[in-house]
């Protein structure tokens, strides 16, 4: 006969314990702390302006109303066009649209390349390139309007080569070539300023690919775009996935370049924003200030929410191999 | 006979390091050739050039009597079987097994037929639309090689195929691949650390060491006439027991042990009298009543037994140096006992202490 009466099975856990407090404690304290503005802001944008006067912040509204989220959107002005955020919303996506998908494209082949295609010199490349993602923005901001305008005005004249015959053709000729000032040169330095970051996340993920696979890939006589394609591309979804939400808030969040490189008619969305927030004429409309805010931050919001395991998962795939 | 695959003075660097030193090597047609050595020794890396996965320093590769090194591994009628199988994990089995024909613009119906016939010979046609995750280690490993079957080529490689198995799958796929050569006559090279493989699958081994191919032979001449103590050492197991002596006048001597070399074949029966290593297989050593026949008798004494069920295992001290005698395993043998035994010096090897080389 065993004795049965001393401990036995798992050992019984107390839900109430000094550390089990601590850390629920903790954790609550420090949601409270960076949920309380969120919450400041959704209940002020649905607030009229006589109860913000109240001044109790706090306080839920009385009355709600929509009206500053519409005002935002589509009625609030920067100077003197008054059509809200809508316009630095559509500018915001044509520059997120291109410049993800290029740099993207242009990274994930680089970091393929790094990674499976060793070249002489291949080493030393990534790390000049890698070295590109400790600049500081400050340093390179000047020289790219000088490379902004001079390339807009060399493709100018490249382009206007073309004129004689297109115009004998019955097309209409190019016109001057406007890179600096246009939502084309911004989706240009974005897809540079990606370039570091990304082509080391995907040199990475390759660089975990077994190499077994690229070989027989190899022996079955496929080249380098047959392994990219149909080997590589379909196995690293994932890292795409990651590599997309680091551009789309990346791109989306940024202010910098937005406010160096365009004009007031091609402003992104958070330009906009500040615009709009910071105006100095009439009365400070909270209300619209809290919804403009808001709704500038839904995007890379939905994009954490939609994705918030896919993106763990990537990071860590990602980080783990050198 | 025809050559199936040529190395001619191959060398391979990488940066500084010598990884294979101007290697020699002639395949004949439908051989099967097994590269073997401990990591490191430079096999793979012998078989990634065969293919054409990496880029040969110095020297040339024939295959079927054309120079290949310059020629892509598509180019070079080879299919390579991987340790990892190395499947493509989005694609079907059909999928896998097609891609390189697809690759290679062979008509449909053409891939078809291939795909099928492979998928006959491994017995894999019911995992055909599975994907590879959803397979077993050997089936997988059976989808890798019908890969290469499905080419058409003249000559697989198998880099370790069978390492990831367990034992027993391994034991298994082991005659099914002898099935497989048998039944295709290709020319099959094979690399392995595994002795058992080699002794079993291979027409010949090639003993690999830094580079450099020790001894190339057919698994009896490897086993029963080692040419250096390198090979001696690194074939059977246990392992041969070894004792450093002096030759003289064909009486071998290593303290107060004699041991006159009674039928020992010598290379050159002229062999001038030099210090000596004499190596002797733990399964060469006889007991019980073979003993009385056996042309060299003396006792030891059981330091240690080691019962297997088929074999029994006996440390021994010989002189105080370690002596491993096999026995049968129904033999009860207990420690501190003194054993009879019998050596055959005509089953000996005796290398010369310098050069390693066999006398």
């Amino acid at each position: 006969m065993t004795d049965m009466t001393g401990p036995r099975g798992p050992k019984p856990k107390r839900v109430f314990n000094s550390t089990n407090i601590m850390i629920y404690g903790t954790l609550f304290i420090v949601c409270l702390y960076y949920l309380l503005p969120l919450y400041v802001m959704i209940v002020t944008s649905l607030k009229g302006m006589p109860e913000i006067r109240l001044g109790n912040i706090f306080s839920p509204p009385v009355e709600v109303t929509y009206e500053p989220w519409v005002k935002a959107w589509s009625e609030a002005c920067t100077g003197i066009n008054c059509e809200g955020l809508s316009r630095g919303f559509m500018n915001s996506v044509r520059i997120l649209v291109p410049s993800v998908i290029i740099s993207i494209a242009i990274a994930s082949v680089n970091g393929y390349a790094l990674a499976n295609w060793k070249f002489k010199g291949s080493e030393t490349f990534f790390t000049i390139l890698i070295f590109g993602a400790f600049i500081p923005y400050q340093v390179m901001i000047y020289p790219i309007v000088i490379l902004l305008r001079e390339s807009g005005d060399g493709m100018t004249n490249v382009m206007q080569m073309f004129n004689p015959m297109l115009e004998w053709m019955g097309f209409e000729g190019f016109g001057k070539i406007r890179l600096m000032g246009s939502l084309w040169g911004l989706v240009i330095v974005h897809t540079i300023f990606g370039m570091p970051i990304l082509t080391l996340l995907f040199r990475n993920y390759f660089t975990s690919v077994p190499e077994e696979l690229f070989k027989a890939a190899r022996v079955d006589g496929a080249g380098f775009w047959g392994i990219y394609f149909r080997i590589m591309l379909p196995m690293s979804l994932p890292i795409f996935v990651v590599a997309m939400i680091l551009q789309v808030t990346g791109i989306w969040n940024d202010f910098l370049f937005g406010v160096i490189y365009t004009k007031p008619d091609t402003y992104p969305m958070t330009v906009q924003l500040n615009n709009i927030v910071n105006s100095v004429q009439g009365v400070k409309e909270y209300n619209v200030n809290m919804a403009a805010t808001l709704l500038t931050g839904l995007v890379p919001l939905f994009i954490y929410f939609a994705s918030g395991k896919l993106f763990v998962r990537g990071i860590a795939a990602g980080a783990v191999k050198g | 006979m025809t050559h199936s695959v040529q190395i001619k003075n191959l060398d391979l660097s990488f940066g500084a390091v010598k990884v294979l030193k101007n290697l020699n090597l002639d395949i004949a047609e439908g051989e099967f050739l097994v590269l073997l050595g401990s990591s490191g020794c430079g096999k793979s890396t012998l078989l990634n050039c065969i293919a054409g996965l990496l880029e040969v320093t110095d020297g040339q590769i024939f295959i079927k009597g054309e120079n290949v090194t310059w020629a892509e591994p598509s180019e070079r009628g080879i299919g390579m079987v991987f340790q990892s199988y190395a499947l493509y994990p989005q694609m079907t089995v059909k999928g896998n097994l097609s891609f390189g024909l697809k690759n290679a613009k062979v008509p449909k119906a053409e891939i078809e037929k291939r795909v099928a016939r492979a998928a006959d010979v491994l017995q894999i046609e019911p995992l055909l639309n599975r994907k590879p995750g959803a397979l077993s280690g050997g089936q997988r490993q059976r989808v890798a090689i019908g890969r290469a079957l499905v080419r058409d080529v003249d000559v697989f490689l198998f880099d370790e195929p069978l390492s990831n198995l367990d034992a027993k799958l391994r034991a298994d796929l082991r005659v099914e691949l002898k099935r497989l050569h048998n039944q295709l006559q290709n020319t099959m090279i094979y690399v392995t650390h595994d002795q058992v493989e080699a002794m079993t699958l291979a027409d010949r081994i090639a003993v690999m060491k830094g580079g450099l191919i020790m001894q190339l032979g057919t698994p009896d001449e490897i086993y029963n006439r080692p040419d250096n103590l390198y090979v001696a050492d690194f074939i059977g197991s246990p392992s041969m027991n070894f004792r450093d002596g002096m030759l003289e006048n064909g009486v071998f001597k290593s303290g107060d042990l004699t041991l006159p070399l009674i039928g020992y074949d010598f290379i050159d029966p002229q062999t001038a009298d030099r210090p000596v290593v004499i190596g002797m297989r733990p399964e060469h050593i006889v007991t019980g009543e073979l003993v009385a026949n056996a042309p060299v008798q003396m006792n030891v004494t059981v330091d240690l037994v080691e019962p297997m069920g088929s074999d029994t295992l006996i440390y021994a001290a010989v002189n105080g140096d370690p002596f491993r005698i096999r026995m049968d395993g129904q033999a009860r043998v207990k420690k501190g006992e003194v054993l009879a035994i019998g050596i055959d010096p005509s089953r000996a090897s005796v290398f010369d202490k310098k050069s390693e080389a066999r006398l």
